[in-house]
C-alpha cells in the first residue's frame, strides 16, 4: 500500500513581469511504499526541489495534493522532516542545541534528562561527540550536514525529505556521509524521498529513481527500479553490470534533453530521441 | 598584537596630551576672571566634586553623583519602556509584511522629529515635568530600535522559519528560539543607537524642566558662572555615554552569530 502518494501535482508560478503563469511541472503522480527510498533526478529548473517543498508542506501545489497514510497533508508537520541542501541549521545555536530543538519538539512530554540523553545519542550516531558545543559556523560542510541528518532522524519522522543533501559537501566527505545516511536509514527504515542531480548517488541509495523531463512544464518521464541488492558499497557498485546499465540509462535520459521514453523503459537505449525545440518557450521569443 | 596595542595606547596618550596642551595654550594669558578655565582649574573642581559626589544641600546644590543618578534613573525608565514597546512593535511589523509597508511611512515621518519637540505637548497633557522628561527619553529611544527590529525580523532567512514550521514550534518558542535570536544582532544595533540618542536628549530635556539631573546641573552651574563645573559635567556626560555604549557593545558581541 502506498505510504506517501503524490497525487497529480502541478505547480505554476506567476510569470515574469506579473503576466501569465509559468508552469514548472505538470501532473506528477507516483507513490512511495512504507520504508522505500525513492530519488527524483532531473535538470535544474525541473521543479524537483519545489515538489519536495510541497511534500514538506512548505509550498502549496497549484493542482493535486499529497496524501500521507491515506490523509491529505495540510502545511508542514513533524511527520515529514527535511534535510536541506544548505543545512539550515540555526547559526546562533550549538550543535547540541540544534538537535535539542528538534528532540524537544518531537517529544514535548520528555524530561530534560531524557531529551539530553537522546541528543547525545544522535550526536554520537553522526560522530560529532566532542563538537556538541560548537556553532555551525565553526564546522565544515560535511559536519554541518551530519547535524542536519541527526536533527532530521531525531524526530523519527514518517517521511524523510532530502533536498540535494550532499550537493554542498566536498566529494571525499560526500561518500562517508552517504554511508552514514544509509546506516541510519537502515536502522530506522523511514520512507525517504530524495532530490538530486547526482546519478551515482541516486543509484547507490535508492530503491527506485524517478526521472523528470526538463522544465518548464516538466513531467515525470519514468520511474526505474534499482534491482541491486543491499547493502551496496561504492566499490562493488563500480563493477556491477546492473549499475552500469542503470547509469547509462539515466545519463542518456538526462543528455537527451529529458525526453520521456515511449513504451518500456529500455526504449531509450534504442536510439536518440528527437530533441524538442523548447528554446522559444523558455526565452519567450517568437519566430517571425 | 601586543605591540600594536601598545602603539595605539601611545598614540592615544599623545593625542590627549596635545588636546590638553591646546586647551591650556588657549586659556593662558587671559586676564583673571575672564576667558575659559584651564585644565588645571577643571581638574581641581573635579577632584573637589568627586570627593563628595552625593551631598545634598537642597534643590539647587546637590553633588554631581546625585545628579547623574537622577539622569540615569530617567534614562532607565524611559529607555527600557521604549525598548520593550519598540521590540514588540518591531516584531509584529517584521512578521507582517503588509502591515510593515503600511506603517513604515508614518515611522519615517515620526523618526526625524527631535524628541524635544514633543516636550510642550507632554507638559500640557501630563502636567508633570519629570514624567515629560521621561517621555522625551521614550520618544528619543523608540524609533531606532523599532526600525531595526522590524527590519531584522523581516529579513530573517526563510530557512530558519521553515525549520520552525516543520518542527511545529509553538508561537512563544518560535519567538524566543528562532525569531528573536535571528534578529538579535539587528535589534541590539538599534538598542545601541537608541541609548546614544536618549543620553543626548536627556541633557537638553533636563535643561528645560529643571529640578534634578545632569542637564539641569549644567544649566544651573552656567547661571552661577561656575564654568569649571560646566566643563567637568560635560566630560562626565561623555564618559557615562561611553560606558552605556560599551555595555550594549558587550551585549551585541554576546548575541552575534555568523553563518
Amino acid at each position: 500500500m502506498a505510504h506517501l502518494e503524490i497525487d497529480h501535482v502541478s505547480k505554476s508560478f506567476p510569470g515574469p513581469d506579473g503576466r501569465g503563469e509559468v508552469c514548472v511541472f505538470r501532473d506528477v503522480a507516483f507513490s512511495i511504499a512504507r520504508g522505500e527510498f525513492v530519488t527524483m533526478i532531473g535538470h535544474s529548473g525541473c521543479g524537483k526541489s519545489t515538489l519536495l517543498n510541497i511534500i514538506a508542506g512548505l509550498e502549496r501545489a497549484s493542482a493535486g495534493g499529497i496524501v500521507l497514510e491515506g490523509r491529505e497533508i495540510r502545511g508542514a508537520g513533524m511527520d515529514r522532516m527535511v534535510v536541506f541542501q544548505n543545512f539550515s541549521l540555526m547559526p546562533w545555536m550549538t550543535v547540541a542545541e540544534n538537535i535539542r530543538l528538534a528532540v524537544r519538539a518531537a517529544h514535548p512530554a520528555w524530561s530534560r534528562r531524557q531529551v539530553a540523553d537522546d541528543v547525545a545519542r544522535y550526536v554520537a550516531m553522526v560522530g560529532l561527540t566532542g563538537a556538541e558545543s560548537k556553532r555551525p559556523a565553526a564546522l565544515s560542510g560535511g559536519m554541518r550536514q551530519r547535524v542536519g541528518l541527526a536533527r532530521a532522524f531525531s524526530t523519527q519522522p514518517k517521511v524523510l525529505l532530502l533536498d540535494e543533501p550532499f550537493a554542498q559537501i566536498d566529494a571525499l566527505t560526500r561518500g562517508v556521509i552517504q554511508d552514514e545516511l544509509v546506516r541510519m536509514w537502515e536502522a530506522s527504515r523511514n520512507t525517504v524521498f530524495m532530490v538530486t542531480h547526482d546519478v551515482d548517488e541516486a543509484i547507490l541509495l535508492s530503491d527506485r529513481i524517478a526521472l523528470m523531463t526538463r522544465g518548464p512544464e516538466a513531467r515525470l518521464a519514468e520511474i526505474i527500479e534499482v534491482k541491486i541488492p543491499r547493502p551496496r558499497t561504492r566499490a562493488e557498485l563500480i563493477d556491477d553490470p546492473e549499475y552500469l546499465r542503470l547509469r547509462t540509462h539515466v545519463l542518456k535520459f538526462l543528455v537527451d534533453d529529458g525526453r520521456p521514453a515511449d513504451g518500456d523503459e529500455l526504449a531509450l537505449s534504442t536510439g536518440r530521441q528527437p530533441v524538442l525545440a523548447r528554446g522559444s518557450d523558455i526565452t519567450g521569443g517568437r519566430p517571425l | 598584537m601586543r605591540q600594536d596595542r601598545l602603539r595605539v595606547a601611545l598614540y592615544a596618550l599623545l593625542v590627549g596630551a596635545v588636546l590638553l596642551g591646546l586647551w591650556q595654550a588657549l586659556v593662558t594669558g587671559a586676564p583673571k576672571g575672564k576667558g575659559l578655565p584651564g585644565p588645571v582649574a577643571v581638574a581641581r573642581t573635579a577632584a573637589e566634586m568627586l570627593s563628595h559626589p552625593f551631598y545634598d544641600n537642597g534643590p539647587n546644590d546637590k553633588g554631581i553623583g546625585l545628579q547623574l543618578l537622577a539622569s540615569l534613573g530617567r534614562l532607565a525608565i524611559g529607555y527600557l519602556t521604549a525598548s520593550v514597546v519598540a521590540i514588540v512593535a518591531g516584531v509584529v511589523l517584521g512578521l507582517s509584511p503588509f502591515l510593515y509597508r503600511a506603517v513604515n511611512p508614518y515611522i519615517q515621518v515620526l523618526k526625524p522629529i527631535s524628541p524635544l519637540a514633543w516636550m510642550p505637548l507632554f507638559l500640557y497633557t501630563i502636567k508633570d515635568s519629570s514624567t515629560a522628561a521621561v517621555l522625551v527619553i521614550f520618544m528619543s529611544s523608540l524609533w531606532p530600535t523599532l526600525a531595526n527590529t522590524a527590519f531584522g525580523v523581516a529579513t530573517i532567512k526563510r530557512d530558519y522559519l521553515n525549520v520552525a514550521a516543520i518542527l511545529q514550534l509553538s508561537w512563544p518558542r518560535r519567538l524566543l528560539q528562532v525569531v528573536l535570536p535571528a534578529a538579535a544582532p539587528a535589534i541590539v544595533a538599534g538598542l545601541r543607537i537608541s541609548i546614544g540618542s536618549a543620553w543626548v536628549a536627556i541633557v537638553a530635556a533636563e535643561m528645560l524642566i529643571g529640578g534634578t539631573g545632569v542637564g539641569y546641573f549644567v544649566w544651573n552651574e552656567w547661571n552661577n558662572l561656575a564654568l569649571t563645573s560646566v566643563i567637568f559635567a560635560i566630560l562626565a556626560i561623555g564618559l557615562i555615554g561611553v560606558l552605556l555604549d560599551a555595555g550594549l557593545g558587550r551585549l551585541s558581541r554576546r548575541l552575534a552569530w555568523s553563518e
